[in-house]
């Protein structure tokens, strides 16, 4: 399994896999995608650098414990129910925002993204808790 | 298709519980997972199976035009796979560990904490 | 956008048009607390010395909260948050009743009480291992279920609840915990699959998901097809609950992980599924409990006579106190089978009693445990000469689990008793069996008072641990530290001050019981009107 040439091809392609996953959480909202599969996406990159590099590396490259992301992603996701606490609308509420950009487009920031950004993490952050554990036990061996 | 589909539901069912009937553990991870799938089937099922148009409001419109397809199944569906999902993988973990730990795939030899040789209650008082 | 144009006439309106007011949020709280607080302990992950103030204070908050919220119900009636601004059965809602407000206050103050007693036991080095956030987790599953509005939504609580009590069952990864932690986490994952099964037959029948909606809809649907749902729905939440057929998992696994977190777990988790046979049978289909009325009283009788014997045959007493908490599971069944108003303030009142009371026991063993340095009771005792105050805890809590009066216990079994009564001699077809289940009642008490004060006898009252011939001098008690006593036994004697209280003067207690019977009992009344609001009556 772990032959040069997946050494060589496996960190480039987690990063491109992580670019992916970005790419699917955002266009998420009207089409195909979202942040459980863009996380899942990334989570595999993730796993995937973990079998070629080792855990240890991953873990070095991660910078945080990947659990840390998934309480971020859960933050994330309350903080865009409680925005709908300002405007006196129920908990969760859709709530939007829409900036002209001066070349005429138009960029639209919600609470759904934001919810959906939380989801994000929070499946990169447990899956990959997960994906490294079973790796780190082969490791041992 | 509703009859097609709700053999299915049986055959997965059927293979789920003889799984779980089973005393090696990975028998039974797998029998949860077919128990999962049968039961996202089930509910995808009793949401009544319809060739109807997905239920997204045209433009400009406040209802639909024509008859569309239950959007609810769909949404508890993805629920119940991701949480079901999760759990597995939480199970797969823990069955390697105690797979490590343990050295027992059976669940006749998982006797730490039940022990086989639990010794009488006291007899005094 | 769309939301600038008028809504049609001709359609009825999809979302709610009137401001929510701040004051309503007082619903999410309870929620919401604790799960921010978990996501952020999650985050604070290395800062070990933070999380345990930090979740003190999540905790203090949402008692607050929950002080707050069961006050309004109190003064209202139920109350209703539909998430995201869509009108129910839209949205999913969040409904607080008497019941269910009551439950989460009570929750809440459990595990207040376990998160100081966690501090006598935890080593920084477990607290890295996230006990504080999952503990939050397992508060946010827990206190969802008791406010959700929507049967689908209870169904993921349960799975949020059950994740929790996955990580905490296994933090510490001793060998018994994970043995444990498969047989708990295979059984409870079963039981969840069992519900969703029901939840999906049920949505074929009825069309909705949400409780209210249910409570309207339900009685248009043929009986039979209910009363095999309602079947499904009693083998899962039997099996949460640890019941008589389905309640080997319990004694397999409660006594597994750290003390503390055995006493969470028999405090809430099978109270939960309690929770849920008393909405879902009585008042989402109440229409149903008649056809399963005999076979809930089997497993009541069954449950309440088999366990406390089950708790005599223990060597290992937080094994023993597992089979006590299954008891009281079967004076909640029994509540559950009469299903009279009376009956269901008894089982609501034991169900209060009994988090408050297991829970307290279970610590009191944890800290036998520390000082005896085992849970075995044939190498306990002589505990009664080194800590007087603990044995003293620990016979207060059996007589409160037992029933005798004037402690906790006494109250709900009473009621429970004169329910029995009050049906048996109402002249109906089951008066017969009405009087097995009273008898059984008041059997488990007299077991329970056994199987209890013989624990006591052995871990306190005799001189030494058992030996070859007669008793030998135990000198393998070890004195509990500052610490221990400090977080320890502080908390467990708070508690079991916050009970005996309780038992002493009732009248708040059971008033609160008897706003949560009557919350259930009307059925299609006041919990309909607020998530549907008047329009639809």
């Amino acid at each position: 399994m772990n032959t040069v040439i997946f050494r060589t091809i496996a960190p480039y392609l987690a990063a491109l896999m992580i670019v992916f996953s970005i790419f699917v959480l955002l266009r998420g909202h009207n089409e195909p995608g979202g942040g459980f599969i863009g996380g899942l996406i990334a989570a595999s990159a993730i796993a995937i650098y973990g079998i070629s590099a080792g855990v240890a590396e991953v873990r070095r490259a991660l910078v945080f414990h990947p659990i840390t992301f998934a309480g971020f992603g859960v933050f994330i996701a309350a903080l865009s129910g409680f925005m709908s606490l300002f405007v006196e609308v129920p908990f969760l509420k859709g709530l939007w925002l829409f900036i002209n950009l001066s070349d005429g487009s138009e960029l639209a920031l919600s609470t759904p993204m934001l919810f959906d950004i939380g989801v994000y993490f929070v499946v990169l952050g447990a899956i990959s808790t997960i994906a490294l554990a079973l790796e780190e036990d082969e490791d041992d061996k | 298709m509703e009859t097609a589909l709700a053999i299915l539901i049986g055959l997965f069912f059927t293979v789920a519980i003889y799984l779980l009937l089973s005393r090696s553990l990975i028998r039974m991870l797998l029998g949860i997972a077919i128990l999962g799938n049968a039961v996202n089937l089930l509910i995808f099922t009793v949401g009544r199976v319809t060739r109807e148009v997905p239920p997204i409001v045209p433009e400009g419109e406040y209802q639909p035009l024509e008859a569309i397809a239950n959007p609810l199944p769909q949404a508890l569906i993805l629920t119940a796979i991701v949480i079901g999902f999760s759990l597995f993988a939480f199970l797969l973990v823990l069955t390697y560990r105690a797979y490590q730990e343990l050295n027992a795939d059976n669940t006749d030899t998982m006797r730490v904490a039940e022990p086989d040789d639990s010794p009488r209650p006291p007899l005094s008082y | 956008m769309a939301s600038s144009a008028a809504t049609p006439k001709d359609l009825p309106p999809a979302m709610l048009d009137v401001a929510t007011s701040a004051a309503d949020w007082v619903i999410v709280w309870p929620i919401a607390l604790p799960m921010v607080g978990a996501a952020i302990l999650l985050m604070l992950r290395n800062r070990t010395e933070w999380q345990a103030p930090f979740s003190f204070a999540i905790l203090i908050a949402t008692l607050l909260a929950n002080f707050s919220l069961l006050q309004t119900v109190f003064a209202k009636g139920p109350l209703t948050m539909t998430m995201g601004d869509w009108l129910p059965p839209f949205g999913i809602s969040f409904t607080a009743d008497a019941l269910g407000a009551l439950f989460a206050l009570v929750s809440t103050v459990v595990m207040l009480v376990v998160v100081l007693f966690v501090q006598s036991e935890v080593e920084a080095r477990e607290t890295k291992y996230g006990y504080h956030p999952l503990m939050l987790i397992l508060l946010t599953g827990v206190s969802g279920a008791f406010l959700t509005g929507d049967l689908f939504n209870l169904y993921v609580w349960f799975e949020v609840m059950l994740i929790a009590s996955f990580g905490l069952m296994v933090i510490g990864g001793r060998k018994i915990q994970l043995d444990a932690a498969i047989k708990y986490g295979f059984i409870n994952f079963l039981a969840t699959t069992f519900f969703l099964i029901g939840i999906a037959y049920l949505y074929g029948l009825v069309g909705t998901l949400n409780m209210a909606d249910i409570m309207v809809k339900a009685p248009l649907v043929e009986n039979g097809a209910i009363a095999s749902v309602a079947a499904l729905f009693f083998l899962a939440f039997a099996m949460k609950a640890a019941a008589f057929p389905v309640n080997s998992w319990l004694p397999a696994s409660y006594h597994a992980p750290d003390p503390a977190v055995s006493a969470l777990f028999a405090g809430l988790l099978t109270k939960v599924g309690v929770y849920a046979l008393l909405r879902v049978h009585l008042m989402l289909i109440p229409q149903s409990h008649g056809q399963l009325q005999i076979l809930i009283m089997a497993v009541a009788v069954f449950t309440l006579v088999l366990a406390p014997l089950g708790a005599l045959a223990q060597t290992n007493a937080r094994r023993a106190l597992g089979f006590l908490v299954m008891g009281g599971i079967g004076a909640m069944m029994a509540g559950l089978a009469f299903g009279s108003s009376r009956g269901i303030l008894g089982a609501s009142l034991y169900a209060v009693h009994s988090m408050l009371t297991m829970t307290a026991l279970y610590l009191t063993v944890g800290l036998v445990e520390r000082m005896g340095g085992t849970s075995d009771i044939r190498h306990l005792g002589g505990l009664y000469r080194a800590s007087s105050p603990l044995s003293i805890l620990f016979l207060v809590l059996v007589f409160a689990a037992a029933g005798l009066p004037p402690f906790l216990g006494f109250w709900p079994k009473l009621v429970l008793v004169q329910s029995g009564i009050e049906l048996t001699l109402a002249e109906n077809s089951l008066a017969v069996h009405q009087w097995w289940v009273v008898g059984a009642l008041l059997l488990n008490s007299i077991l329970t008072s056994i199987a209890g004060s013989r624990l006591w006898a052995h871990i306190f009252w005799r001189n030494g641990r058992e030996g070859r011939q007669s008793e030998m001098p135990n000198d393998r008690i070890k004195m509990l530290d500052r610490r221990g006593t400090r977080w320890g036994l502080w908390p467990t004697a708070a508690l079991v001050a916050l009970i005996v209280a309780i038992g002493l003067w009732p009248s708040m207690y059971i008033r609160a019981g008897i706003e949560s019977a009557n919350d259930v009992t009307r059925s299609s009344g006041d919990y309909v009107t607020s998530v549907f609001g008047e329009r639809t009556q």
